[in-house]
């Protein structure tokens, strides 16, 4: 009774109802979920391969902000292009890693509206497979945009003092805050009405959060009470998370208090995002 | 296990907003049986079968499939549950091997295996060929055929099948019948909704009639037929304005009651015996009204629904547009 539990090919032999009321489990195992999920990023992955200007935002982005705002503000806030890089840098990883959380949370919500998805809703899977799933294959477009970040800013003199292991520690974290903080925005996705809306909610949250930070300004040139916002500000503390692994190589206390508030970001939001997806059905 | 419903349903409830569209409606669908639901657009068919298929709350009543509770066991009744929507409900940027493969996977099944059932699917549905184009390339047709193909791949005891022909040109439906005559030969259970009573007639052991969230009846097609008469005679007078004495005629006549359009001069009339067409036509020739043209034809929704609910099938269409709205 181990191997008999997969399906049997067409006509066979008899269905039996019995036997398939028998087999059925009540909750899916983690291993299944775990293999569901894979199918899933699987489906992300092709999905991504046919459609290569999905990855417009994720190339553009990089490449230009990094080097607009370096030649615009590098002389006002530090005096010089090169002194500005290590400071803008790390925040350009935050910038590009929220704007493809967004793009998460707008596809996940367009995806759900297909046929498709009424079949996955059908079917005896872990609720949580097609919401992480996609999130997965998506861990590809943090990567390439944070490492075309990075790369941009070699090309323009940045010198990382944290060497190799830093930029690889850096482009790490930005990965893992991007992905945590894309539970922020599938959970938007499940409940919003449309992808419009999630686009625009996701704008409200996603220009202050990283405006409002130490993203492109040291935080204490600004008025106090902004000063006061923006050191509570999770963005702050991943850019300089990112900071201190890419220009001292250091792991920081900064570094701790990233990655737990990202564990607390995932810890609140993918329950809450696999609730409402269950109940939508 | 054997006498053990497939299907058994008491009072099935939902509403949408303060629209009620599903109204307490009781099933009792039989092992290896095709049940057939037939109604109108928006009587609340696929609710229905959205409630038993796990993809919408119910809202009041209790469904219980091969035995397992709806509500409570859902994980469990989407192993025994195959669904094929009205609409193909396939991924549009995968090809059918990729969508087949997937859902495979999903279920469990190593990559091998789901290589080689997809394989068969495709072999067995005539889709090879196509197999590997993406699906915005394929028919109406393929596609049900891959929508019902992803819905078999675990081979599921019972089957939910919306509107499965709705849309298809006559040699499709044809085709898509005698798969679902198959399944059933395999052992599988066929629960399907409908608007067209002829393929609830060709297809079904049983028919639940289902009109404004009610089940207004059940029955054996013939005996369902027989209610309405097994053919009806559509007339057409010369003279539109001779509508009201011409229904006179066929009461006098025949007792039934005629489906009447006065504006164009139309008139169904349900037969409970062909034979009594001839009666109709000499009995207008003797009133000296005179007529353009003259069918016999199978009952139609329409008729069945008059003779059901008094009303016809168009009236409750009304409903849907009121749904969509609540919804």
């Amino acid at each position: 009774m181990t191997t008999t539990t997969t399906a049997t090919p067409l006509g066979s032999r008899r269905v039996d109802p019995s036997a398939a009321v028998a087999r059925t489990t009540s909750h899916p195992s983690f291993q299944e979920t775990w293999v569901q999920t894979l199918a899933m990023a699987w489906r992300g992955l092709k999905k991504m391969r046919r459609k290569p200007e999905q990855f417009f935002d994720v190339l553009i982005q990089p490449l230009l902000f990094t080097a607009m705002f370096a030649f615009i503000f590098g002389g006002a806030i530090s005096g010089s292009v090169s002194d500005y890089l290590p400071v803008l840098i790390p925040g350009i990883l935050a910038q590009t890693a929220m704007t493809v959380c967004m793009a998460t949370g707008v596809q996940l919500r367009e995806d759900m509206d297909k046929g498709v998805f009424d079949r996955f809703k059908s079917l005896p899977i872990a609720r949580i497979a097609p919401l992480a799933g996609p999130m997965i294959a998506d861990l590809i477009r943090y990567g390439i945009a944070s490492v075309l970040t990075v790369a941009t800013g070699l090309a323009i003199g940045y010198r990382p003092g944290g060497g190799v292991l830093g930029c690889v520690g850096g482009v790490a974290l930005t990965v893992v805050a991007g992905w945590s903080l894309a539970w922020i925005f599938t959970w938007l996705g499940t409940i919003a009405r449309s992808a419009q809306s999630v686009q625009g909610i996701s704008m409200m949250i996603m220009f202050p959060l990283t405006f409002l930070s130490n993203a492109f300004v040291p935080a204490d040139t600004l008025p106090d009470w902004l000063e006061a916002f923006v050191k509570v500000n999770p963005v702050s503390h991943v850019v300089s998370a990112v900071r201190d692994l890419l220009n001292d190589g250091a792991v920081t206390g900064e570094v701790g208090w990233a990655v737990f508030g990202c564990a607390v970001v995932v810890a609140i939001f993918a329950p809450l995002a696999v609730r409402s997806y269950s109940r939508k059905m | 296990m054997a006498d053990l419903s497939a299907v058994r349903a008491e009072g099935l409830v939902k509403n949408f907003g303060d629209f009620r569209a599903v109204d307490g409606i009781d099933l009792d669908v039989r092992q290896g049986e095709i049940f057939g639901v037939l109604g109108p657009n928006g009587a609340g068919k696929t609710t229905m079968l959205r409630m038993l298929a796990t993809l919408l709350p119910i809202d009041g009543g209790h469904a219980e499939i091969f035995g397992v509770d709806v509500r409570r066991e859902p994980h469990r009744i989407r192993q025994l549950v195959g669904v094929t929507g009205q609409y193909a409900s396939v991924d549009e940027d995968l090809t059918a091997r990729e969508n087949l493969w997937l859902f495979a996977r999903l279920q469990g099944l190593a990559s091998t295996r789901a290589k080689s059932i997809a394989g068969d699917l495709l072999e067995r549905f005539d889709l090879q060929e196509a197999a590997d184009r993406p699906l915005s390339q394929f028919s109406g047709g393929m596609r049900r055929r891959l929508d019902l193909a992803s819905s078999l791949i675990t081979r599921p005891p019972l089957i939910f099948l919306d509107e499965p022909t709705t849309g298809l040109d006559p040699r499709t439906r044809g085709q898509m019948w005698g798969t679902i005559r198959e399944l059933v030969t395999d052992g599988s259970t066929i629960l399907l909704t409908t608007q067209y009573l002829d393929e609830a007639d060709q297809l079904a052991d049983r028919i639940a009639v289902i009109d404004r969230g009610r089940k207004v009846a059940e029955d054996i097609p013939d005996a369902l037929k027989t209610q309405v008469g097994d053919s009806t005679l559509q007339l057409r007078l010369a003279d539109a304005s001779d509508t009201a004495l011409a229904a006179d005629v066929v009461r006098r006549l025949l007792g039934e009651e005629p489906v009447l359009t006065p504006e164009s001069g139309r008139m169904n009339i349900p037969l409970p015996d062909p034979d009594r067409a001839a009666d109709v036509l000499i009995g207008l020739r003797e009133a000296g009204l005179g007529i353009s043209s003259v069918s016999v034809a199978k009952p139609t929704l329409d008729e069945v629904f008059l003779a059901l609910t008094g009303h016809g099938a168009h009236e409750s269409q009304a409903r849907e547009s009121q749904m969509e709205a609540t919804r």
